[in-house]
C-alpha cells in the first residue's frame, strides 16, 4: 500500500505535470522567449526528478 | 559492410540473439529463478511503446510539425505517474482473476461477457493491423535505404510480385520467430518471461542506436548544439518549427494529442500486455514511474537536432529516414548498420508483443468461445484442448502478421508513418472508457460498455479509417470535401461542421463523446446481471481488503468431474497443480468453493475468463447466482461497514452490561449493608427486653427479702418484657417469611366490616385502659373481600395500636372508618397526633423505623413499637392484592393510615 502522504504528493505531482505540459504555461514559456522543445525538456526532466525522488527517496514515510 | 548478404546475416544474427535471450529467460523461469524479477527490466520492457514509429517516425514528425512529436511521450509520462494509483489496481485485478489480455480484462469486468470480449478483440484487430503494417514498412524501407543508398535503385520495388517483396518475407520470418518463443507452452498464467527479457534487451539496443546517431549528428556533423542551432537561426522558416504554431491544431491540437497518447498508452494491447499481464510484482511499478519517462526523455533528446540537421543538410529524401541518411551521407560505415539494428529491434519488439497479445485475444475471445458454443471441442483425451489452443494461437499469429503485410501492401503507402500510428492510437483509445470508468464506477454495465465501444469505434472508423481509404484512392475523394451524398455536416474531417481542428483531436472528441455518452447513459438506465454486479464490485474494490472470490460460489460440483474437466482441457499436470493438497481419494464429495474458484482461474489463465466461466458452468449443478446472496456477501465496503457496525454494537452492549453489572454490584452492597443493619437492629431490639428481664430476675434472685409489692412489680415487668420479646420474635419471623415469600396465607371470602368490628372489640379494652377515645364509623354492612381473616385482623389491630401510640398525649383520639371506594373498600385509621411529615410517609414502612418524637418521654404507659408492625402489615396487604399507605387525617388532623382491598368477585 502507498502511504496517504505519498499518495497526496503523487497526486500533486500529477497535477503539476499536467499544468506544465499544457498550453497556458506552455504559451507563457514561449512568450518568455524559451524555445518550446527546450521548455518541454526542462519541465519533463523536473517532473521525472520529482517522481524519482518520490518513488525512491520517500520510502521511509 | 552494406552488402545485401551482410545486412541479412546481421539481421538474422540479431534475431537469433533475441531468441537465445528469450529461451534463457524461459528456462530460468521454469527453474524458478526468474531473470525479470527486477523493476529495471520491467521499466525497460514497457519501452516496447517506442516502436519503429518512434525510431524513424519521430524525426519525420518533428521535421513536419515541430514539437508535436513530444506529445506522444508526454501522455505516457502522465499515465506512468498515475501508475501507483491506476495501473496498480489493474495489475492486482489481473493477478486475482488471471487476466490474459485487455479484451479479457474488459470482458471480465462486465460479467465475463463473451460478446464484449469479442468486440474488443475485433476492434483491436482492425485498429492495430495498420500499426503492424507500419513496422513492416519501416523494416523494409530502412533496409532499402541502407542497401540502396544513394537512392535511385529502389524504384522497381513496388511493381514486383509479393514473393519478391522483402516485407512479406520479414513478416513470415517474424511469424515463425514469434511462434517459436511466444507459444511454446500454454501455462495457467499467460506470462512470457523470456519474451519480456528479450524486449527489455531490445529497448536497450534501440536507445543506444538512437543516442549514437544523435551524438554523431550533433557532435560530429556539427561542433555541438550551439553551432547547429545557430545554423537553424540563420535559415528562414526553420526556427518556426520550434514553436507551438507548428503543431497541428495549435493549443487545442496539443491538448487533444496529449490526451490521445495518454489513453492509448494504457489501452494499446501490447502496453496492457507488458504493463499488466507480464507484471510479476506490483512493487516494480514504483521504479517504472520515473524510469520509463526517463527512457522516453532520453530517446527523444536528439529527435529535434536530427530533424533540423536533416532539413539543413543535403541528405534530402524522406524525413522519416533521416536517422539513416544522415550518417550514410556523411560516409559513416558502421553507424548506419547500428541504426538499422536499432530500428529493427524497435519494430520487432512491437510486433512480437503486439502479435502475442492479439493472438491471445483472437484465440481466447473469438475462436474459443465460438468452438465452445458450437460444441466442436475435443471431448476425449487428456490435455487435448491445450494443444488445440496452441494451434489456434499459432495460426492466429501467422494470420495477424499476414494481415499486417496485406494492409502494408495495399494501403500502407498512402500514409506516412506518423499518420498510421495515430490512427491506431485513436482506435485503442476507444477501450479507455470501458476500462477506466469500469475500474472506478460500479454502475457501468455490459450493455453500456458494449454500445459505447461500438459507437466509439463507428465514429473512429468514419473520422479516421474511411478518410484514409479515400486518400488511398479506394473511395471518392469527394467524400472528404463534400461529405457522403453531398451531406455537408457528415464530412469525416468536419463532423457536424466542426472545422479547423486537427483530424486526431476531432476524431478523439467525437468518438469519446459518443463512447462515454453511451456507456454512462445506457448504464444509468439498464440493470446489470448478478454476475456483472459481482465482477463490478471485485474490480472497483480491488485495492481494498481482499474479498475471497471463493465465497461467491454457491454451486455443487463433484471433485471428480472438476478434475476431469481440468485434465481434459489443460492436461494432467495442470490438473494436479490445482488439486495440490486435496485428497484425491474421494471423487464424489462436492468440491469446496475455493477449489472451484482455483479451477476457474486456471482455465481463465489459458482460455480467458468468459470461456472458463462457460466450462465451469457446465459441471456445476443447481446454481444460479442468487442476486441477494451475492450482494450480501460480496460488497466489501458494506461488509466492512457491517463489521464495524456490529463491533460498535457489541461494544455498546458490553458497555451496557458493564453498567448493569456495576449497578447490580452497588445494589448487592446496599443489600449487604441493609442486612447488616437489620441484624444489628434485631439484636438490639431483642437485647433490650432481655436485658431488663435478666436484670429484674437477678434482683429477685439476689434479694429474697424484698417487700411483696416490689417483688410483684418486678415480676410484672419480667412478664411484660417476656411478652414483648415473644411478640418481637413472632414479628421478625413473620417478616422473614414475608420477605422470603414463605408466608402462608389462607385466603377466603370474608366480610371486612365484621372483621373490623371484631378487631375494634379486641383492642377496645386496652385502649380504654390507656385513655384513648376510639371512634368507629363503619357505613356499610357488607364488605366482601378475599383475605386471611387472622392476618387481616392482625393488620387492623396493628393499625389501631399504632394510632393510639401516636395520638395526642393529653386527649388521645383514634378513629376507624370503612367505606366503599370504587371497586374496593378502604379502611382508614386516623389519630389526632402530630401527623407524619410528607417525606417520612414511605419510611414508616421500613423495617425498624421509629418516628422520633420530641416528647418521647411524655408517652408513658404505652409500649414502644418494634418498628416491624407496619412493614409486616404492608406485606400482608400486598399479598392480598391491596395497598397500605399514609395520608393526612381528614377528621382528626393527625396521621391516617389507609388500607385498600379489592372487592371480592360475586359468588
Amino acid at each position: 500500500m502507498i502511504s496517504p502522504r505519498r499518495k497526496e504528493r503523487l497526486i500533486a505531482l500529477i497535477v503539476l505535470a499536467t499544468a506544465l505540459f499544457t498550453p497556458p504555461l506552455l504559451l507563457v514559456a514561449e512568450r518568455a522567449g524559451l524555445a518550446l522543445p527546450l521548455y518541454v525538456f526542462l519541465a519533463w526532466a523536473a517532473v521525472i526528478a520529482l517522481a524519482a525522488w518520490l518513488a525512491e527517496g520517500g520510502r521511509g514515510e | 559492410m552494406r552488402g545485401e548478404l551482410t545486412i541479412l546475416a546481421i539481421a538474422f544474427g540479431y534475431l537469433a540473439l533475441l531468441f537465445v535471450i528469450a529461451a534463457w529467460g524461459d528456462r530460468r523461469a521454469e527453474q524458478g529463478r526468474s531473470i525479470i524479477g527486477s523493476p529495471t527490466i520491467y521499466a525497460l520492457s514497457i519501452a516496447v511503446y517506442c516502436t519503429a514509429w518512434t525510431f524513424y517516425g519521430s524525426v519525420g514528425r518533428a521535421a513536419e510539425t515541430g514539437p508535436s512529436f513530444l506529445l506522444i511521450y508526454l501522455g505516457p509520462t502522465l499515465a506512468m505517474l498515475m501508475a501507483p494509483l491506476v495501473i496498480r489496481k489493474m495489475v492486482r485485478i489481473a493477478a486475482a482473476q488471471r487476466i490474459t489480455s485487455i479484451a479479457d480484462f474488459i470482458s471480465a469486468r462486465y460479467g465475463k461477457s463473451a460478446g464484449l470480449g469479442a468486440v474488443v478483440a475485433l476492434i483491436a484487430l482492425i485498429g492495430i493491423t495498420p500499426y503492424i503494417a507500419l513496422q513492416l514498412k519501416a523494416i523494409t524501407l530502412s533496409h532499402a535505404v541502407l542497401v540502396d543508398y544513394p537512392p535511385g535503385a529502389g524504384e522497381g520495388r513496388e511493381a514486383a510480385p509479393f514473393w519478391a517483396d522483402k516485407s512479406f518475407w520479414v513478416a513470415l520470418v517474424l511469424a515463425v520467430f514469434i511462434i517459436l518463443f511466444g507459444t511454446r507452452h500454454l501455462d495457467a498464467s499467460e506470462r512470457h518471461e523470456g519474451m519480456v527479457a528479450a524486449i527489455a534487451f531490445e529497448s536497450l539496443v534501440k536507445l543506444a542506436a538512437f543516442l549514437a546517431v544523435g551524438v554523431f549528428t550533433v557532435f560530429v556533423l556539427y561542433r555541438g548544439p550551439g553551432e547547429l542551432f545557430a545554423r537553424v537561426g540563420e535559415t528562414p522558416g526553420l526556427a518556426e518549427l520550434l514553436s507551438l504554431s507548428a503543431v497541428p491544431g495549435g493549443a487545442l491540437g496539443w491538448v487533444g494529442t496529449l490526451l490521445l497518447a495518454f489513453l492509448a498508452f494504457l489501452t494499446l494491447p501490447r502496453q496492457f500486455q507488458v504493463l499488466v499481464v507480464e507484471n510479476v510484482d506490483e512493487r516494480h511499478l514504483r521504479r517504472a514511474t520515473w524510469l520509463f519517462p526517463l527512457y522516453l526523455l532520453a530517446i527523444n533528446l536528439f529527435v529535434m537536432p536530427i530533424a533540423l540537421a536533416g532539413l539543413l543538410g543535403e541528405a534530402g529524401g524522406d524525413p522519416d529516414s533521416f536517422v539513416l541518411t544522415l550518417p550514410l551521407a556523411a560516409g559513416a560505415e558502421g553507424l548506419p548498420v547500428l541504426v538499422f539494428l536499432g530500428g529493427l529491434s524497435a519494430a520487432t519488439g512491437m510486433m512480437i508483443v503486439e502479435t502475442i497479445a492479439l493472438s491471445t485475444m483472437v484465440s481466447n475471445q473469438l475462436v474459443m468461445p465460438l468452438l465452445l458454443r458450437t460444441g466442436r471441442l475435443p471431448r476425449r483425451g487428456q490435455g487435448a484442448l491445450a494443444s488445440r489452443v496452441l494451434a489456434i494461437r499459432r495460426l492466429a499469429i501467422l494470420a495477424i502478421l499476414l494481415l499486417g503485410y496485406g494492409y502494408h501492401a495495399l494501403v500502407g503507402d498512402a500514409y506516412s508513418l506518423v499518420t498510421i500510428g495515430l490512427v491506431s492510437f485513436a482506435a485503442a483509445a476507444q477501450f479507455a472508457p470501458a476500462l477506466l470508468i469500469g475500474l472506478y464506477w460500479r454502475g457501468a454495465n455490459k450493455l453500456g460498455a458494449g454500445l459505447g465501444l461500438l459507437g466509439g469505434f463507428a465514429v473512429w472508423a468514419w473520422t479516421l479509417l474511411i478518410p484514409g481509404f479515400a486518400q488511398s484512392g479506394w473511395l471518392d475523394a469527394g467524400l472528404l470535401t463534400a461529405g457522403p451524398f453531398g451531406i455537408d455536416w457528415l464530412r469525416p474531417y468536419a463532423l457536424f461542421g466542426l472545422e479547423g481542428w486537427d483530424i486526431y483531436t476531432h476524431a478523439l472528441l467525437w468518438s469519446l463523446a459518443v463512447n462515454v455518452g453511451l456507456l454512462v447513459g445506457v448504464s444509468l438506465f439498464t440493470r446489470p446481471s448478478a454476475l456483472e454486479q459481482t465482477q463490478a464490485a471485485l474490480f472497483t474494490q480491488a485495492l481494498h481488503p481482499r474479498l475471497d472470490q471463493a465465497t461467491l460460489w454457491p454451486g455443487q460440483t463433484p471433485r471428480g468431474e472438476l478434475r476431469a474437466l481440468l485434465d481434459r482441457y489443460l492436461g494432467a499436470a495442470a490438473g494436479a497443480r490445482v488439486f495440490a493438497g486435496e485428497d484425491a481419494a474421494d471423487d464424489d464429495r462436492p468440491a469446496p468453493a475455493a477449489l472451484v474458484a482455483r479451477a476457474e482461474q486456471a482455465l481463465a489463465g489459458a482460455l480467458g475468463s468468459a470461456s472458463a466461466r462457460v466450462l465451469i458452468d457446465s459441471v456445476v449443478r443447481g446454481e444460479a447466482l442468487d442476486l441477494e446472496a451475492i450482494l450480501g456477501i460480496l460488497d466489501t465496503t458494506s461488509e466492512t461497514l457491517e463489521m464495524n457496525r456490529r463491533l460498535e454494537q457489541k461494544s455498546r452492549e458490553l458497555e451496557r452490561i458493564g453498567a448493569e453489572l456495576r449497578d447490580a454490584n452497588a445494589r448487592l452492597r446496599e443489600l449487604d449493608r441493609l442486612k447488616d443493619e437489620f441484624v444489628a437492629m434485631v439484636s438490639h431490639e431483642l437485647r433490650t427486653p432481655l436485658t431488663s428481664i435478666r436484670a429484674f430476675a437477678e434482683i429477685l434472685r439476689d434479694n429474697r427479702d424484698l417487700p411483696d409489692d416490689k417483688r410483684e412489680h418486678f415480676l410484672d415487668v419480667v412478664v411484660r418484657e417476656s411478652q414483648r420479646l415473644s411478640r418481637l420474635i413472632e414479628e421478625i419471623l413473620d417478616l422473614a417469611r414475608l420477605e422470603s415469600g414463605r408466608l402462608t396465607l389462607h385466603p377466603e371470602r370474608l366480610d371486612l366490616s365484621a372483621l373490623a368490628r371484631h378487631g375494634v372489640e379486641a383492642v377496645e379494652q386496652v385502649q380504654q385502659a390507656r385513655g384513648v377515645t376510639l371512634e368507629v364509623a363503619i357505613d356499610i354492612d357488607d364488605a366482601p373481600v378475599i383475605g386471611d381473616p387472622d392476618r387481616l385482623e392482625q393488620v387492623i389491630i396493628n393499625l389501631l395500636d399504632n394510632a393510639s401510640k401516636f395520638a395526642d398525649g393529653q386527649a388521645p383520639r383514634v378513629r376507624l372508618a370503612l367505606a366503599r371506594h370504587k371497586r374496593g373498600f378502604r379502611l382508614t385509621v386516623e389519630d389526632n397526633g402530630p401527623g407524619i411529615a410528607e417525606d417520612e410517609r414511605e419510611r414508616v414502612f421500613e423495617k425498624f423505623h421509629q418516628i422520633q418524637h420530641q416528647d418521647d418521654g411524655a408517652i408513658r404507659g404505652r409500649p414502644r413499637g418494634s418498628g416491624l408492625g407496619l412493614p409486616i402489615s404492608r406485606g400482608i396487604v400486598a399479598h392480598l392484592g391491596g395497598r397500605l399507605w399514609v395520608e393526612d387525617a381528614p377528621t382528626l388532623g393527625g396521621a391516617c393510615l389507609v388500607m385498600e382491598l379489592p372487592e371480592a368477585p360475586a359468588e
